[in-house]
């Protein structure tokens, strides 16, 4: 079974690629991509993507898949079918489930249930801390064989810096990637939303932003003491840009991530106590955004990953203080991305490259590239196209979104994964 | 929130116009000529039936709203849940809906989460009655207040009203400061900086540290309840420490004008907050309130009812 | 179509002839009250006082009623509020419950509720400008001014200088009548 892409302008920023091209795929890889035009000689699929983008499959470096465990707000099924609508043919599991994947038995779960039902490709991040208490190490060098990509206690940070420290030293000698969920939790002390007026007049606890930049700081400068290499998940003040920034101008080994929310909207979307806009970090103010933007244009910020994370209705419709942080993102990531390419603040293969070559990079896997002889995961981006995202039409289990009715242009019109064409359109 | 919601219920002061507050105050004096008299009840809302959704304990503003449910001839249901809904297997919508079901007209909610009341008015066809909701509001503590200030004071344009204590952590607070500067009062907060961060000016409002200092010719003082597991919190060194700073005393007092009026939404922390003897004092006025906190919650739930039938 | 059923004079005349009734009737003033229901009827039972103490020297207490706590038909509307202020206690008092429009009786109905809460009067008389008939209720009245025959859907509208109106007792038709009553 072979598919034909023809007539689409094809980026990919692993071969610096921008331009007009045909893409062959056969036996599940990529045997051909020409800008001389292919001819379909053998009665393959073919997808006109004439007026379209040609990108390689997006990466998600920030996915909660929720099973084993949780699988009322999402399953390993679920999630990668929202993923592929979305784009992204991979999608790095953060490891909070139950039970937690902090040993390499949960790991081989995960990618033998991903194996055989899952619709994009699933790579695990192992906990860094076992049962991500935050108390001894867990066994990074076994969850790094049998396929963990980088390890985090994503959700909970590591409150304990001698642990934080040991980790980075220790995933050092793995060349092992740590991500940090940067959040120091007596400054957040059970914050619900960004402190500041909002929260004021809304009676509800605030998160400040200082809680978050303090760990940025700290976890940096472990990462300079020890040579680790270090993520930053999930970036969101202007604090956390420019800290980042100095660092990355010293040379730290360090990355960072955002996500589509921090850029797209402000804690004035938690208006009315809307739990679908309750997430952590807290979504900030205006100038946050505005620095995060300049973070994603000068490059401080590496990847846009989605931190997708499903919840179920009857838990979001709870009261807003016991509501469950997180936003189902993956199915709405590319749409708002392209926003950011309409304002002009990324190119568009500035931004394919925050959602493939970087993260492919950052995690060391060859993915990401439309490389002749390289798996086939193909995203094709209509970028005329404007739908309106209804929230409880998500294939993902999780309806949880603040983008509920927002108008978007740029959707995701194919995908290819495994040899397979999905049209989404 | 659309127009129809906004219409039916009382969420908080913020939501309510200076027109809206005003129709209800001159409703309330109505209702208090009610109150005044042998037979202090009124067939306006028989036949209908009022429940009071408690999930935070509150034995003060429950019975008030009850006894203003039976004046108007309503039937009354007290019903009272455990806070969370985690620990309960039973969801806090699926609490309220039930309690609708039961026939309910109008639903008065208590909650120790802000939000909680807007989050049920969404999905309920009854009409909700926010009596404080986490440190968001209390709107109907705020139109006793402003009922009992005109009352004592004719009008509220132009007075000098200053709230005093744990304004933090208080829906009491907020609820007066929206509703005071919708009647053109000028607020300021006076507190520790613990309990009353600066960014409490953004509400149009002026803010003391130094008691003396803010209480200087007010027309009004209205102390706020110290919440004593506040201690030990690093919100102030002690409960001594705190009087002698924010405590209001006789000797205090003497900065208000000399007319001021003393008021507190109770229960009262004597000697913490307040003083027995201006507790009790000439300048008191904590019992009427109590006795408006029926005459105006009469009125809000009257009004309720008229806004449906338009 | 607007039809003028009294003017000025004519309410007048029929004022004064009310207020013979009512000192006849109850065999002079003593205990006497005036009990006017809101807004109308207020004004009507100053007026009446004021004739009584023209012909007997005597000032009859008179009070303001507020029935919209009483009404039965809140379902269907709620009314206005305005205040009850009655500065005399009504136990043992003869009371005249004065109306401008006599129409179905369940204004009377409410005001009776009204009145017997604040208190247990002797007696308790009615006295209405214009009794228009449709009555749902068994309730009469003792003092009719002007007995006006009506269709149900029409409207009656007492105006009063008090509410700055030239005195007038009017007959709306069907068609700019809206609510009836």
């Amino acid at each position: 079974m072979s598919i034909l892409i023809v007539n689409g302008h094809v980026i990919d920023p692993s071969q610096g690629l921008d331009g007009r091209a045909d893409i062959l795929v056969e036996n599940g890889t990529v045997k051909k991509l020409s800008a001389n035009g292919i001819k379909n000689t053998k009665g393959a699929e073919v997808l006109d993507a004439k007026g379209m983008y040609v990108l390689p499959g997006l990466i998600d470096m920030h996915t909660h898949l929720r099973e084993p465990g949780f699988e009322h707000k999402e399953t390993i099924r679920t999630g990668t079918l929202a993923a592929l609508k979305g784009g992204f043919t991979t999608v790095c599991a953060m490891p909070n489930t139950n039970p937690v994947n902090d040993n390499a038995g949960i790991t081989e779960y995960i990618l033998k249930k991903a194996d055989t039902g899952g619709a994009a490709r699933v790579l695990p991040i192992g906990a860094v801390t076992k049962g991500q208490k935050g108390e001894e190490l867990a066994e990074l060098y076994m969850m790094r064989k049998a396929g963990c990509v980088a390890f985090s206690d994503d959700g909970k940070p590591v409150s304990n810096a001698l642990i934080m420290r040991r980790a980075l030293e220790y995933a050092k000698g793995l060349d092992a990637l740590i991500i940090s969920h940067a959040e120091n939790l007596q400054l957040s002390g059970g914050g619900v939303m960004n402190s500041g007026f909002l929260a004021l007049t809304m009676g509800l606890k605030g998160s400040p932003a200082v809680a978050e930049e303090v760990m940025v700081y700290r976890d940096i400068a472990l990462a300079e003491l020890t040579g680790a290499r270090l993520h930053i998940a999930h970036v969101s003040t202007a604090g956390s840009v420019r800290i980042i920034r100095q660092a990355k101008e010293r040379g730290v080994r360090v990355t960072a991530e955002t996500c589509p929310h921090y850029f797209s909207i402000t804690e004035a979307a938690v208006a009315g106590y809307n739990t679908s806009a309750k997430v952590n970090p807290p979504l900030r103010s205006g100038k946050d955004v505005a620095a995060i933007k300049e973070g994603l244009r000068d490059g401080t910020i590496d990847v846009i990953a989605t931190d997708h994370a499903p919840h179920s209705p009857e838990e979001k419709t709870r009261e807003f203080d016991s509501a469950p942080f997180g936003i189902s993102g993956l199915e709405t990531a590319l749409s708002l991305g392209f926003r950011l390419v309409e304002e002009g603040v990324l190119d568009l293969p500035g931004l394919v490259k925050k959602l493939t070559s970087n993260p492919a990079g950052i995690l060391g896997i060859e993915r990401g590239t439309l490389r002749e002889g390289a798996e086939a995961e193909i995203c094709v981006l209509n970028p005329e196209k404007e739908f309106a995202v209804n929230a409880a039409e998500l294939i993902s289990r999780g309806k949880n979104t603040p983008f509920d009715g927002w108008r978007l242009k740029g959707a995701v019109e194919a995908t290819v994964f495994r040899g397979r064409l999905s049209r989404w359109a | 929130m659309d127009d129809n919601s906004r219409k039916k219920h009382l969420l908080g002061m913020k939501e309510l116009s200076r027109e809206e507050i005003m129709h209800l105050l001159n409703l309330a004096t109505s209702f208090k000529d009610v109150l005044r008299r042998d037979i202090k009840k009124v067939p306006t809302l028989r036949g209908r039936t009022v429940v009071n959704l408690f999930f935070e304990p509150s034995t003060r503003t429950r019975t008030s709203f009850e006894l203003a449910a039976k004046r108007l001839s309503t039937d009354v249901i007290n019903f009272s849940a455990p806070s969370s809904s985690i620990l309960k297997g039973e969801s806090l919508l699926d609490t309220a809906l039930t309690v609708e079901a039961l026939g309910a007209d109008i639903i008065i909610i208590r909650h120790s989460s802000s939000g909680v009341p807007h989050m049920l008015a969404r999905h309920l066809k009854a009409s909700v009655i926010n009596a404080g909701d986490g440190t968001n509001e209390h709107p109907t503590q705020a139109l006793l207040d402003a009922f009992t200030i005109i009352e004592k004071k004719q009008e509220t344009s132009g007075l000098r009203v200053a709230i005093i204590g744990d304004i933090i952590h208080s829906r009491v607070a907020k609820s007066n400061i929206y509703c005071l500067k919708k009647l053109g009062a000028d607020v300021r907060l006076i507190g520790p900086a613990t309990l009353l961060p600066s960014c409490w000016k953004e509400m149009g409002v002026e803010v003391f540290t130094d008691m003396d200092e803010g209480l200087k010719g007010v027309d009004v003082v209205m102390m706020l309840r110290l919440q004593l597991e506040r201690q030990g919190k690093a919100f102030f060194p002690s409960t001594e420490e705190y009087f002698r700073q924010w405590g209001l005393s006789k000797r205090r007092l003497l900065s208000a004008k000399p007319d001021a009026i003393v008021m507190h939404p109770g229960p009262m922390n004597r000697g913490i907050e307040i003083a027995s003897d201006v507790a009790d004092g000439n300048n008191s006025v904590i019992l009427e309130q109590v006795t408006n906190g029926l005459a105006v919650r009469m009125a809000v739930m009257y009004h309720l009812e008229e806004k449906k039938e338009l | 179509m607007k039809k003028s059923l009294l003017d000025r004079k004519e309410i007048d005349r029929t004022l004064t002839r009310m207020s013979h009734e009512i000192i006849e009737k109850n065999k002079g003033v003593e205990d006497l009250c005036l009990v006017g229901i809101q807004r109308g009827g207020v004004y009507l039972a100053e007026r009446l006082a004021k004739k009584i103490k023209d012909s007997e020297g005597a000032d009859v207490p008179v009070g303001s009623l507020d029935i919209s706590f009483y009404r039965d038909d809140i379902r269907i509307r709620l009314p206005a509020v305005s205040r009850t202020e009655i500065p005399f206690s009504v136990d043992g008092k003869k009371i005249i419950l004065v109306d401008d429009v006599f129409f179905t009786g369940r204004s009377i109905r409410a005001a009776l509720d009204a009145i017997m809460d604040l208190g247990r009067p002797d007696l308790i008389q009615l006295a209405v400008l214009v009794d228009r008939g449709h009555r749902e209720l068994p309730i009469r009245a003792d003092y009719a001014g002007k007995n006006i025959p009506t269709s149900r859907d029409e409207r009656v509208d007492v105006l009063l200088e008090e509410d700055g109106h030239e005195d007038s007792v009017v007959l709306l038709s069907a068609g700019e009548a809206g609510n009836g009553r």
